[in-house]
């Protein structure tokens, strides 16, 4: 045995200690909840639960507020991501390709945003939303959720079109394209992977949000993480277990089909101020 | 034939510039960016069929003059004409013109095939026949296995021959190529330059080429246009470039030479202790002056008429060496037969002769 791990060197064993300490510390906590999720009697010292069962699921599945947040969240995020994305766009491409004064210091005002406590922020913008008739509204949501998505979907995006070289727009102006066309057939198609990642992230971090669709959504809106608090509060820690699965089932499906969209390079790209 | 025939045309266009017969017609065009860096007062004819290099060192406005003649930049004054009608006014897609760019000429997100066809399509032309046209340019290139591959599957040349492909399907009246081959490596850049050259031949395209390559524009121009800080410096065919240089800094940028100090009387140039009749074309007047002496032009002698000198070095390069002698407070470099260079060595006293030379005023240049 010895022989085995001296031949592996003792970079390799570190290597394989740092891996698994890393597995255990993130995927043990999602395996803890998928057990828990699934588990009818289930008491401490043990390692498995004692029963299984689905009652639960039936349970949080058979309230009829938990359905309407699930399609609520789904709708405000399908409405955040496509507002985003038409106005982001044309701006991150404006970032990209004019080089405009003072751009990097719009370009950084958006980090800013994410500066603040996100607390404080959303209350001053809840003054001013209450001045115009927008608390409790969609649109207030909407607009509150883009403040958020307003960084991912300008600077990926526009790292993105900062990777279509000029030549190869122009190019296409030489082979007989107007600016339009150039647009949709070059940069736009070549800059869709950024986009696309920008696009799943803005609509992850739409229906994970919570703080600001409290404040500015009550009484009338309840998306899933609000619901998820109130029913946490209220319920046995299984239905917790439960509605985090249910949560957390989205991302993990858009992250695997957007898993060929993702490289490292768009992701690095994307927080490089130039 | 073809060759003879564009050669013949060649010559006519030197000899009348300004006809309105040019493809292509430049007149004096400048462009100054804010920096204060561009061109200026640019004139040139280019005759249909024919290649015109444009050389220079980095920087020296090439692309510049290229991108003006594409409409991708718009000149402060002076006009272009293709084909004796002015294109100034229109944008590079409405431009008789392709363009194949030193690099990222191709778009990566379309196989070969739809890069070629990207302009075809636009042009609106009949499936089949931009079927057929791909097919034949893919076959020109000698790329015909290539049309489903992305370009990232392509090597570096193989990509810049695809490049060279789309914009031969354009049938432009001017192609316009810049540096196209400069990120490829020695062996792959001769045998493009050749296939470029073939391709020309067979389509009788007319070119604007850039390069900074000397050897290149010698090898593949019709017509060389040296250029030095925004402005011409001189414009000609290649071995007129080559044996009269028509200033010091095209004597030194074209080849290998060796300039010498001396001094003119108005007759004689005297360098050391050798004195050299001026012929008539060109005279020197008196004062300081400089002689440019190819390596090749030199020999060594007994003539009692020499400079007198020792050897430093012998580099033997293949089927010749490369011979420097310190001569008189000069350094000179010489070719001669290897069969020659067996008998010298360094320390060696030696006499350098001469008969071809191009003199230079320190005041005029
Ligand atoms: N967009 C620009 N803005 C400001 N200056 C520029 C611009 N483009 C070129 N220049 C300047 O104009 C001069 C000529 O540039 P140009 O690109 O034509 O050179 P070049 O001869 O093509 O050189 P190289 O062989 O390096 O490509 C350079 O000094 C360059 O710095
Ligand atoms: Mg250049």
């Amino acid at each position: 045995m010895n022989w085995y791990f001296r031949s592996l060197g003792a970079r390799r064993i570190v290597e394989f200690v740092l891996l698994v300490v890393f597995v255990i510390f993130f995927l043990g906590p999602l395996l803890n909840l998928l057990i828990l999720a699934v588990s009818g009697k289930w008491q401490y010292p043990a390692a498995l639960p004692q029963s299984w069962s689905l009652e639960w699921w039936q349970f949080v599945l058979s309230q009829d507020d938990v359905l309407e947040s699930i399609s609520l969240s789904f709708l405000i995020a399908t409405v955040v991501t496509v507002c985003s994305i038409i106005v982001c766009i044309p701006a991150a491409y404006a970032f990209a390709r004019i080089a405009f004064p003072l751009s990097r210091w719009f370009l950084f005002s958006f980090l800013l945003t994410h500066a603040f406590p996100k607390m404080g922020l959303y209350v001053s913008i809840a003054v001013l939303f209450y001045k115009f008739g927008l608390m409790n509204t969609f649109l207030g949501i909407v607009l509150i959720h883009m403040v958020n998505t307003l960084m991912f979907m300008t600077w990926i995006p526009s790292s993105a079109f900062r990777s279509v070289h000029r030549a190869q727009e122009e190019s296409a102006r030489d082979a007989g394209a107007g600016p339009l066309r150039v647009f949709w057939k070059i940069t736009l198609p070549m800059a869709f992977p950024g986009i696309m990642v920008a696009s799943i992230f803005t609509f992850l971090s739409s229906l994970d949000e919570a703080q600001g669709t409290l404040l500015v959504g009550i009484p009338d809106f309840k998306t899933m993480p609000i619901i998820m608090y109130s029913i946490i509060a209220d319920y046995p820690n299984t239905t917790g277990a439960v509605f985090s699965v249910i949560l957390t089932l989205p991302t993990v499906i858009l992250l695997v089909a957007a898993r060929r969209f993702v490289s490292a390079d768009v992701l690095a790209g994307g927080f490089q101020v130039k | 034939m073809v060759q003879a025939q564009r050669k013949m045309q060649t010559q006519v266009g030197t000899a009348e510039q300004g006809d309105t017969e040019a493809q292509l017609s430049i007149r004096n065009l400048s462009k100054i960016f804010k920096t204060g860096d561009g061109v200026t007062d640019i004139s040139l004819d280019v005759q249909p069929g024919e290649m015109v290099t444009l050389l220079g060192p980095s920087g020296c406005g090439k692309t510049t003059v290229l991108r003006s003649i594409g409409g991708f930049l718009e000149p402060d004054s002076g006009d272009i004409l293709i084909r004796g009608r002015s294109v100034l006014n229109l944008p590079p897609e409405k431009r008789p013109t392709a363009m194949v760019f030193q690099s990222y000429n191709l778009w990566p997100h379309m196989t070969v095939q739809d890069n070629l066809a990207f302009g075809l399509k636009i042009r609106k032309r009949k499936k089949v026949e931009i079927e057929r046209s791909v097919t034949e340019a893919l076959e020109l290139v000698q790329l015909s296995g290539a049309a489903r591959k992305y370009p990232g599957e392509l090597s570096g040349g193989q990509q810049q021959r695809v490049a060279l492909a789309r914009a031969l399907l354009l049938q432009p009246d001017v192609l316009l190529l810049d540096e196209p081959f400069s990120a490829l490596d020695a062996k792959l850049r001769m045998e493009m330059r050749e296939e470029l050259r073939e391709i020309q031949t067979k389509t009788g395209m007319t070119m604007v080429f850039v390069t900074h390559d000397q050897e290149e524009a010698l090898s593949i121009s019709d017509r060389i246009v040296v250029m030095h800080a925004g402005k011409i410096e001189q414009l000609s065919t290649p071995q007129d470039i080559y044996d009269r240089p028509g200033s010091l800094f095209v004597a030194s940028f074209i080849g290998r030479i060796n300039l010498m100090r001396s001094i003119s009387d108005g007759q004689h140039i005297a360098v050391g202790s050798k004195v050299v009749q001026q012929d008539g074309s060109t005279s020197i007047p008196a004062g300081a002056c400089t002689l440019a002496v190819r390596p090749e032009d030199l020999y060594l002698t007994g003539e009692p008429d020499s400079l007198e000198g020792t050897i430093r070095q012998v580099m033997v390069l293949g089927h010749y060496a490369e011979v420097s002698i310190h001569c008189e407070q000069e350094h000179l470099k010489m070719f001669v037969p290897r069969e020659q260079a067996a008998e010298l060595h360094s320390g060696q006293a030696v006499k350098v002769g001469f008969h071809k030379f191009t003199a230079f005023s320190e005041v005029s240049s």
